[in-house]
């Protein structure tokens, strides 16, 4: 356990403030993008039956209620992926030196 | 936040209206018929049952340390335990229960399977690091962090132990019920020998025979399904349109099969149903404790990002599995009765189809992950069950954390022994009983227990020893009523008229009382304990967004 002078250090350091929060705004945007493009699902499904059962193109079998979910799914998969770059590249360097700086 | 995912639960659930007792798990439920002798399925099945026993040989040599034992040393990688968690989700429910769905009503299928991707971004930007970052063998671990170890860590291993009591009888009946259909063996069979190797996998191997046991499954499972849907594309020559317009043509209800079925009956009940769905697995032991298996916060977001991944190209294949066996097996009067219904019962979509295009021995091979399915994930459940015990119960709240290491392994080995018989004898108990309502029971514990104090835990710097306490103990004791009172047990099990609590979901209700128990048993508590548990915040956020002082990979 680190003794508990490191965790007075970083709670003084601006810089931890400044991830913190730089952090709490890029996850809770990327939520909130998240919930808008699945909630616009949704809306498509409940309320606009048409919609929903739509060809994506003329003669297809394909509606957008199907390739739309997918896509969806897909795009999960990306959010994850964005955000899993960002944290464990940029978040992660910024721990690292308020760390070490705090535990000299 | 809270407000947050609220109103995320209220959309995801206004769609998500198909059975709680499949959406909520495992438990294949309703009487199944037995079905001839299937050697292949066997053989196949004890390959696997060999080849999970050599991995737990190997395993158990690696385990001597309780880290090794609970969090396999803290040495798995992000993509390992991204397919372990993976393979936690993509149940045999999910499996047989989704591709049968479409089967049976198309679309709706989808939505599930939107809502149940989605909810897994928001765990990875909410919780997953700063989970990783306060516990150590149990989430146990988190809530008590800077609250009394004494009553908090004993609610806590007690909201685990219930979950995974209720879950494993669930899991074990329907073990026995899917061994009938797929096998053709006796349901005790079944029921002893998912007992017997559970026990096996977990106290030799601890948690590195059951992540792998996992893996396997999962990558079988994978690959199992590319299979089917490759087979299946084979029967339109590989043209995914015409698979597609040929199940239009032949489903009973033709292009209907692409409208949601409109059968929102309560919205309510919706939004209690999808409460249930998004935080009951933010309280699930067995879940939680995959957390702990990384070595830190870089590979634990890793491991949600693969986990992602696979979870979305399984419930595509699914679904493609659905609309494939619309044309090849709804049409193939081998697979139906005299009435025209598909034989076995709707779960059986998937199974049937692998008979269809790839023959007896595929058909063996996809019963056996199946039934593989139910075991990996008893073992996990027994697993977290084991640690609530020793680690919470016996080394810190009995033993005060002077227990050795050897000691508290010791414990945690008998206490899957007896988590082994206990679930064999009740699995035997419920064969016949109406069981929905246990995981209806096991997901609402979790999402009204374990998630509330374990969620503000983390987020709210105000909350007290005894907040934590009275509520979490006001969501135990509501989520019991709501569900004995309810129509799952006072009518359904005990055959009353009437419910006393009239709704089926009760998530909803049992929530909200243990976060306003929570939120006022905190604010109105003035004592010296108090003072010390929202002091104790600040070292607990450093560490929860930095990592520093969390628990080290591996402490041989």
């Amino acid at each position: 356990m680190q003794p508990n002078s490191a965790y007075d250090k970083i709670a003084a350091d601006p810089r931890f403030a400044d991830l913190v929060s730089k952090r709490n705004r890029f996850a809770l945007a990327m939520s909130f993008i998240v919930l808008a493009v699945f909630s616009g699902f949704v809306f498509v499904a409940v309320a606009g039956h048409g919609a929903f059962a739509a060809p994506i193109a003329e003669g297809s079998p394909w509606t957008w209620g199907i390739i739309g979910g997918w896509l969806i799914q897909i795009f999960a998969f990306l959010m994850t992926g964005i955000y899993t770059l960002r944290a464990n590249g940029e978040f992660d360097a910024d721990i690292k030196t308020i760390i070490e700086e705090a535990t000299k | 936040m809270k407000r947050f995912l609220l109103s995320l639960a209220a959309f995801s659930t206004a769609v998500l209206t198909a059975s709680a007792a499949f959406a909520a798990g495992d438990a294949i439920s309703g009487a199944v018929e037995k079905q001839p002798v299937n050697v292949t399925a066997i053989i196949m099945f004890l390959v696997f049952v060999a080849g999970t026993l050599g991995l737990t040989y190997w395993a158990a040599r690696q385990t001597r340390s309780t880290s090794d034992f609970y969090t396999a040393g803290g040495g798995i990688t992000g993509f390992q335990n991204g397919l372990a968690i993976a393979g936690d989700y993509m149940s045999a429910a999910a499996f047989l229960g989704l591709s049968g769905m479409v089967f049976g009503k198309g679309v709706d299928g989808i939505f599930y399977t939107v809502g149940w991707t989605v909810g897994w971004p928001l765990i990875l930007f909410m919780i997953a690091e700063r989970l990783r970052n306060l516990g150590r063998f149990t989430f146990s671990d988190i809530t008590s962090y800077r609250l009394d170890q004494t009553s908090i860590r004993s609610l806590s291993a007690f909201g685990a132990l219930t979950v995974v009591i209720f879950y494993l009888i669930a899991q074990m009946v329907g073990a026995g019920k899917l061994i009938q259909l797929l096998f053709g063996l006796e349901y005790a069979y079944a029921v002893v020998l998912v007992g017997v190797l559970m026990v096996l996998y977990v106290t030799f191997g601890g948690m590195l025979a059951t992540t792998w046991v996992q893996i396997t499954k999962a990558v079988l499972l994978l690959g199992g399904c590319t299979v089917l849907v490759l087979l299946s594309l084979w029967h339109f020559n590989f043209d995914p349109s015409a698979l597609l317009s040929s199940a239009v043509t032949n489903h009973a209800k033709h292009e209907a099969i692409l409208l949601p079925s409109s059968s929102i009956s309560d919205p309510l009940s919706a939004i209690s149903l999808g409460l249930a769905l998004m935080c009951g697995p933010a309280g699930l032991p067995h879940i939680l404790m995959r957390f702990f298996t990384v070595p830190d916060a870089t590979a634990a977001r890793k491991s949600v990002f693969y986990a992602t991944g696979f979870i979305a190209y399984f419930f595509i294949l699914a679904v493609m599995i659905g609309f494939a066996a619309i044309t090849i097996v709804g049409t193939n009067p081998e697979y139906l009765d005299a009435a025209g219904k598909i034989l076995g019962g709707g779960n059986m979509a998937a199974i049937h189809l692998s008979k269809a295009v790839g023959g007896n021995v595929f058909l063996g091979f996809i019963s056996a992950v199946a039934f593989a399915t139910i075991l990996a994930v008893v073992s996990g459940l027994a697993l977290a069950g084991a640690s609530a015990v020793s680690h919470d119960l016996y080394a810190i709240v009995i033993k005060k954390g002077k227990a050795t290491g050897a000691q508290e392994m010791r414990v945690s080995r008998i206490a899957t022994l007896f988590l082994g018989v206990m679930a064999i004898i009740l699995g035997l108990v419920f064969e016949n009983q109406n069981i929905a309502f246990m995981v209806g029971l096991a997901f609402g514990l979790a999402a009204s227990v374990n998630f509330p104090v374990l969620f503000m835990s983390i987020f709210w710097k105000n909350m007290t020893s005894r907040g934590a306490l009275i509520g979490g103990f006001l969501g135990l004791i509501s989520a019991v009523g709501f569900v004995v009172f309810g129509p799952a047990v006072w009518v359904n099990v005990l055959h009353f008229e009437k419910p006393i609590f009239p709704y089926e979901q009760y998530a909803l209700f049992s929530m909200t009382i243990a976060f306003v128990g929570i939120w006022f048993f905190s604010i109105t508590d003035k004592s010296e304990r108090a003072a010390q548990d929202k002091a104790g915040f600040r070292d607990q956020f450093i560490r929860s967004e930095t990592g520093l002082g969390a628990a080290a990979a591996s402490n041989h």
